[in-house]
């Protein structure tokens, strides 16, 4: 019997039938639903699959490769910046290797919907050296997810599972195989492989340069590699997701291109030739950056190779069905045009957030000085940034509100004032603030402790409410700057002045505003039985 | 047979529970289903969207090409005018007529129904009414799915028994509620239709 699921939730099922022992993840869109579906649906497993939240995607990696390293499957998600944080680690684990199958699901996120960028993974992948799989429906991703972790276990490196936001935000009917077991616990003492001194490294790095060719074979018989045979001149290199946007456009238009589906990599070199050999021209059509078109076409350029970088396709955002028929030489269609008196409706902070009663607050405050900037950070409350509040002035990636506003006060910036989630500050933000006491930098860092990671739906905060304060006074935070606030209307007089005397003063301060997500409150009083 | 729907509102306001009960029915009447839904940010009230699609034969796409929407279904109705570049010449809008407005410059009453009058017989339903009738304003989606449900292609008893089941956890009296809601809702398109 199928059953309906988000391509990411498809990945979750396969890596729980695949007999994984554990999962590790920070959330972030489009990956998150991954983690949330074992974290659900783990508990009829006859043995135990570890699942809670990780602090952040760099401690996730490096749990996932202990777990392997100790024998056992693990699965680590992230979306794909979540990647910048874990590649000192991802880079390294393809140089050790792994012992049980270690297979890193990363979500890209094309077009921006819930991200700062549209970086592909895929280039870590290639940088990484391993095997990437990039499957292009939702049963493919529970497959490929099977497939992934035999493939780790068989080579003894990790394996780049990549998907874009379309595949993992859309549902469609899956069918799941036999569960397989989990692996027994085995760890082997190979500090010739794991410990990264230069001479183990040196020859680690070697053998794994020496593998390539045979990692070019796996993707040379790989399932997720295949030709759609047909007929013309031109034909078609379709990597991951756009494999489906070219065969609806194939499908629509009756064309008969053949079609070279890409979705295992190193690229297979055979099977590309082939096509080459066969066409006079090829579309390469790839999700996210033209990461082989640019290796396809060389540095001189081939004009036989169209795509994204000649404007034959657009060089920025998701592909879609429409692009891809503008690709092949469709005319375009006429549509029923938007009407001009559309409007556009932004996201905005929800009705009653706390959120809202500390930008208040703050936006006071920030009025009486000369210099109202104010560094932020990845959450909710980057909705801060828009009207009616339009209360920040930075948002670049995880922790930076902390970091950057002492970078500004080193230059002589007043007042410094940096405003950070609970989940986000955990996070990335605590080893900032530890540089700013040791510098004695003149900083207000202020913690929106709402109790939860709202932003990506409301997952665990590895730290919140008092030990946020104990973490805090732990790296020395001094008790007489470390404040907390309660960001309700009826608080307002009494939180703009503990603001306002913390933004005065000339050293490290933090106030926490606590008060819970009011989405997170709503979902505990209609289910009283979920974990607090 | 291949049904392509855009189901759009502002986020908060539920269309993934009517996208919920279209995919079961059509997964339970062994039809292929894709639904491509939003996550993230935008779902603070913003512009949300899902690209459904129903066929009995393989679907490719998650997405909906531009003009291929035989039906647009809004539970906002200067949102059902967002998508009209993917409305096909012959699709339908159902929309409801109760307008969110959480953002500066929202067009007048008139200036929205002007434009859904100009697509091709729209429905258009009074949803927070009809669900207060039904029991509860809370049961605006399933007004909307019901009035929806003659462009579906999907049986009535199908959608019905998909209500059923995903409202069952929260009691009988609940998902009769529900069931209440979707006929009322479908009671009115058909009205409309004759009317037309």
């Amino acid at each position: 019997m199928k059953q309906l699921l988000l391509g990411a939730e498809a990945i979750a099922l396969g890596a729980l039938d695949g007999g994984i022992s554990g999962v590790y993840a920070y959330p972030g869109t489009p990956s998150t639903e991954i983690t949330e579906y074992i974290q659900k649906n783990k508990g009829d497993r006859e043995q135990p699959v570890r699942s809670a939240w990780s602090a952040n995607e760099k401690t996730a990696y490096e749990a996932a490769l202990g777990m392997s390293y100790a024998g056992k499957r693990s699965l680590v998600c992230m979306k794909h910046v979540g990647l910048n944080v874990a590649a000192d680690a991802f880079i390294n684990s393809a140089i050790t290797g792994v012992n049980g199958g270690l297979v890193v699901a990363v979500a890209d996120d094309p077009s921006m919907h819930s991200s700062q960028n549209e970086q592909d993974s895929r280039v870590y992948g290639k940088f990484a050296m391993v095997p990437v799989v990039e499957p292009a429906s939702q049963q493919e991703l529970y497959d490929a997810a099977r497939y992934a972790f035999d493939l780790s276990e068989s080579l003894k490196l990790p394996v780049l599972l990549r998907l874009t936001t379309r595949l993992a935000h859309s549902r469609a009917g899956v069918e799941g195989t036999a569960r397989g077991t989990q692996n027994q616990l085995n760890a082997p003492y190979a500090p010739e492989r794991f410990v990264l001194m230069p001479h183990n490294a040196r020859r680690q790095y070697n053998n794994l340069l020496a593998m390539q060719a045979e990692l070019e074979e796996h993707s040379e018989q790989s399932w997720l590699n295949r030709l759609i045979p047909g007929t013309g001149t031109t034909g078609v290199l379709a990597f991951g997701i756009a494999f489906n946007y070219v065969m609806e456009v194939r499908q629509a238009y009756a064309l008969d291109c053949p079609v070279l589906k890409i979705g295992h990599y190193p690229l297979p070199r055979k099977k590309i030739e082939a096509l080459f050999n066969s066409c006079e021209t090829i579309l390469v059509a790839e999700e996210g950056y033209p990461v082989y078109e640019e290796l396809l076409r060389g540095y001189f350029g081939n004009t036989h190779i169209k795509g994204r970088l000649d404007g034959t396709l657009p060089r920025a955002g998701e592909l879609n069905a429409d692009s891809v028929a503008l690709a092949l030489g469709l005319a375009k269609k006429e549509v029923i045009p938007v009407p001009a008196i559309m409007v556009n409706r932004p996201p905005e902070l929800c009705k009653g957030c706390g959120h809202r009663d500390l930008y208040e607050a703050l936006n006071t405050v920030m009025n009486a000085h000369v210099q109202q900037h104010v560094f932020s950070d990845i959450g909710c409350y980057t909705l801060g940034a828009l009207a009616p509040y339009n209360a920040i002035h930075t948002c670049v990636d995880m922790g930076a509100s902390i970091t950057m506003a002492k970078g500004a006060a080193d230059a002589g910036l007043r007042p410094a004032v940096a405003v950070i989630g609970d989940s986000t500050f955990t996070h990335s933000g605590m080893t900032g603030l530890l540089d700013a006491i040791n510098d004695r930098a003149p900083l207000t860092v202020i913690i929106a402790d709402n109790d939860t990671t709202a932003m990506t739906g409301g997952q665990d905060s590895s730290a919140n409410g008092s030990r946020l304060l104990d973490i805090c006074r732990g790296l020395g935070v001094d008790e007489a700057h470390l404040k907390t606030i309660i960001p309700l209307k009826s608080h307002l007089a009494e939180n703009i002045a503990v603001l306002r005397e913390e933004i005065a003063w000339d050293g490290v301060s933090v106030v926490v505003a606590q008060r819970e997500c009011i989405e997170t409150a709503a979902r505990k009083k209609r289910n009283p039985a979920a974990k607090a | 047979m291949q049904i392509n729907i855009i189901l759009a509102g502002v986020g908060g306001q539920g269309i993934l529970t009517i996208a919920a009960v279209i995919d079961h029915a059509a997964l339970q009447s062994g039809l292929t289903v894709r639904q491509a839904e939003v996550h993230g940010m935008s779902q603070r009230g913003g512009a949300v969207q899902s690209h459904l699609r129903i066929s009995d034969k393989e679907i490719f796409s998650d997405l909906i090409a531009e003009g291929t929407a035989n039906l647009i279904l809004s539970v906002e109705p200067l949102e059902a005018l967002r998508y009209l570049p993917f409305l096909a010449p012959q699709g339908r809008i159902v929309t409801s007529t109760d307008s969110f407005i959480n953002m500066e410059g929202y067009p007048t009453t008139e200036q929205i129904l002007d434009e859904l009058h100009r697509t091709n017989h729209p429905v258009l339903v009074n949803a927070a009414e009809l669900a207060r009738e039904a029991g509860s304003v809370r049961t605006s989606n399933m007004v909307m799915l019901g009035a929806a449900a003659p462009f579906i292609g999907i049986a009535t008893e199908m959608l019905e028994a998909s209500i059923e089941k995903l409202f069952q956890a929260k009691g009988a009296d609940i998902a009769a509620m529900n069931i209440r809601a979707f006929r009322t809702g479908q009671a009115l398109s058909q009205l409309q239709a004759t009317a037309t």
